[in-house]
């Protein structure tokens, strides 16, 4: 029973998001609710490696991307339907990630977070030289007409998305509380000691990086037929570095809980905020709400309610 | 006699172009009780550092059990039966004691703790090292001597039959370096063979049946106690002539 709860839980949540595009017609909701997922399945990416095992990763761009592009290409080659795309954005992500996890053996700290960030340069240049996916100028897409089961698109996106989101959370609430979760978090305090004491760090690293490249890859895969459109510089867009790394610092990184809180709670602040004031004013919004927790609460939410919790 | 646990072969050791560790050759048997001196820097730290596999030797080979362990990395020599304590405690901060010692017990032969509780085989080491009180507390509250003990808990809780003691005893008062020494002791009897690395003589020679001097990356003693003290190049070593 206990096994089988959170599984119950996951499939009525999805489920439960199909139910509602026969109720809510809104397409606007679930376009933005679409990004707002999107940011939950790359905090909670960006947290198996940066928050659980302390390697932080500038880099969300180029995984998102890498996926997103993925897809692209899957489309102009051999017109592969997104639920195929997704597992492949995911497993040329994943092996990206297997690279940055390699570099972990010889940069580490900021150093490392500045490779990652070089990385991302890297990759978006090559894509805008690449003209086949539509190099500096894009590519329009032109979505599937229609989808069995789903009135639009939007909607089909949405729900996809939502299973993402879902799975990835189950992923991380699994390595959280296995052993692997627990080697991972002796890398993060002390890196020698943990090796020291058995703990295989190089292949604990490595299945870090890769699980979270590739969920990133797997949520840049709908992007482009989410915007039908993609350029480098939406794709590499540096908001989603600052997204993925400030969410889980907002919620806390050292549960599953701290990207989904935080990921909802910026996610839902930067929608808002582009409807009612201006677009431009979502960085900003990041900015200081980061700098608010970083010197109020540095454990983010979920610390912040732990504690309050311990002192009663 | 038999063949020795720890065979340390011509080992070199350097940095750029500083020779930490030249032609370094020991051997170590079951059940001993190994010290290891030297002045600063002669390069014991390296030497266990280079044993425990966090660094590479440039020469020689090093053998446990009579396995060649050269190559391998570290967390596979500590499952192997090496496990070490740092001179500067490196605790896992985030964790309670409990689950520091939670670290080792789940990655070095897991199947083999007792009855498979993880949990509890922490705990009985804790209450074997007078620990048990703090448990549940978090390692940023603790002080010099419990980040000592805790050191030697989680090498202990690696079920080592080498264990490799850097400094546990530098910088606490008298009564807690006798503190130490009986659990190292008591470790020894359980039949755990034992390296200290120690700057405190009076421990040093209470505590080792031999010791292995080190100077500027060499050997240049090995004996009991008694022929060190009598040895002329040791003294050399520490005083200068």
């Amino acid at each position: 029973m206990r096994r089988t709860l959170p599984v119950v839980i996951a499939l009525s949540i999805v489920g439960g998001g199909m139910l509602l595009t026969g109720v809510v017609e809104n397409r606007y909701f679930y376009f933005a609710t679409y990004v707002i997922l999107q940011y939950i399945v790359l905090s909670t990416a960006w947290n198996i490696l940066g928050g659980y095992t302390g390697y932080v990763n500038f880099g969300t761009p180029a995984f998102f991307a890498l996926g997103a592009y993925t897809s692209t290409f899957l489309m102009l080659f051999c017109e592969a339907p997104l639920l195929v795309s997704i597992p492949a954005g995911g497993l040329i992500s994943g092996l990206l990630g297997l690279g940055i996890g390699y570099l972990t053996l010889r940069l580490k700290g900021v150093f490392f977070s500045i490779a990652t960030l070089a990385l991302t340069v890297v990759l978006q240049t090559l894509i805008i030289n690449w003209e086949f996916v539509g190099g500096a100028k894009g590519i329009s897409i032109i979505r599937p007409v229609a989808i069995p089961f789903f009135r639009n698109y939007v909607q089909f996106l949405f729900v996809v998305m939502l299973g993402l989101a879902v799975g990835s959370l189950a992923i991380a609430r699994w390595i959280e509380h296995s052993w692997i979760g627990l080697g991972l978090a002796a890398i993060r305090d002390n890196e020698e000691a943990a090796e020291c004491m058995g703990v295989p760090t190089l292949r604990l690293k490595l299945f870090a990086a890769v699980v979270s490249g590739g969920l990133m890859g797997m949520a840049g895969a709908p992007f482009p037929y989410h915007i039908s459109l993609i350029e480098p510089l939406s794709a590499f867009n540096l908001d989603y570095a600052v997204n993925s790394l400030a969410m889980p610092m907002i919620g806390g990184t050292t549960t599953w809980v701290g990207p989904l809180v935080g990921a909802v709670l910026l996610g839902t602040a930067q929608q808002v905020a582009t409807v009612t004031i201006s677009s431009e004013l979502n960085l900003l919004i990041v900015g200081v709400v980061l700098v608010g927790f970083v010197i109020l609460a540095p454990d983010g939410i979920v610390g912040l309610l732990q504690r309050m919790l311990k002192r009663k | 006699m038999s063949s020795p646990l720890l065979d340390v072969q011509h080992v070199t050791k350097r940095f750029g172009g500083f020779h930490a560790l030249t032609d370094v050759s020991l051997q170590v048997h079951d059940g001993e009780r190994v010290g290891l001196i030297g002045p600063n820097g002669s390069g014991k730290t390296t030497l266990i550092n280079c044993i425990a596999g966090v660094l590479r030797i440039d020469g020689g080979r090093i053998r446990f059990r009579g396995t060649d362990i050269t190559t391998r990395p570290a967390h596979q020599r500590t499952r192997l039966g090496i496990a070490r304590t740092f001179q500067i405690p490196k605790p896992f901060t985030s964790m309670t004691m409990l689950e520091n010692l939670c670290i080792p017990l789940t990655y070095v032969r897991p199947r083999q703790v007792h009855g498979g509780d993880i949990a509890a085989a922490a705990m009985a080491i804790l209450e074997r090292i007078g620990l048990a009180g703090k448990a549940h507390v978090t390692v940023s509250s603790l002080t010099l001597i419990e980040l000592r003990k805790l050191e030697l808990a989680r090498a202990m809780a690696a079920r080592p039959l080498l264990l490799i003691a850097d400094e546990a005893m530098a910088g606490l008062s008298s009564v807690e370096v006798d503190e130490i020494l009986a659990i190292l002791v008591r470790l020894n009897d359980e039949g755990i063979t034992i390296i200290m690395i120690e700057h405190i003589m009076r421990a040093v020679m209470r505590f080792s049946s031999r010791i292995i001097v080190l100077d500027a990356g060499q050997t240049i003693a090995d004996g009991t106690p008694e022929e060190i003290l009598r040895h002329s190049a040791v003294e050399k070593a520490y005083l200068g002539t």
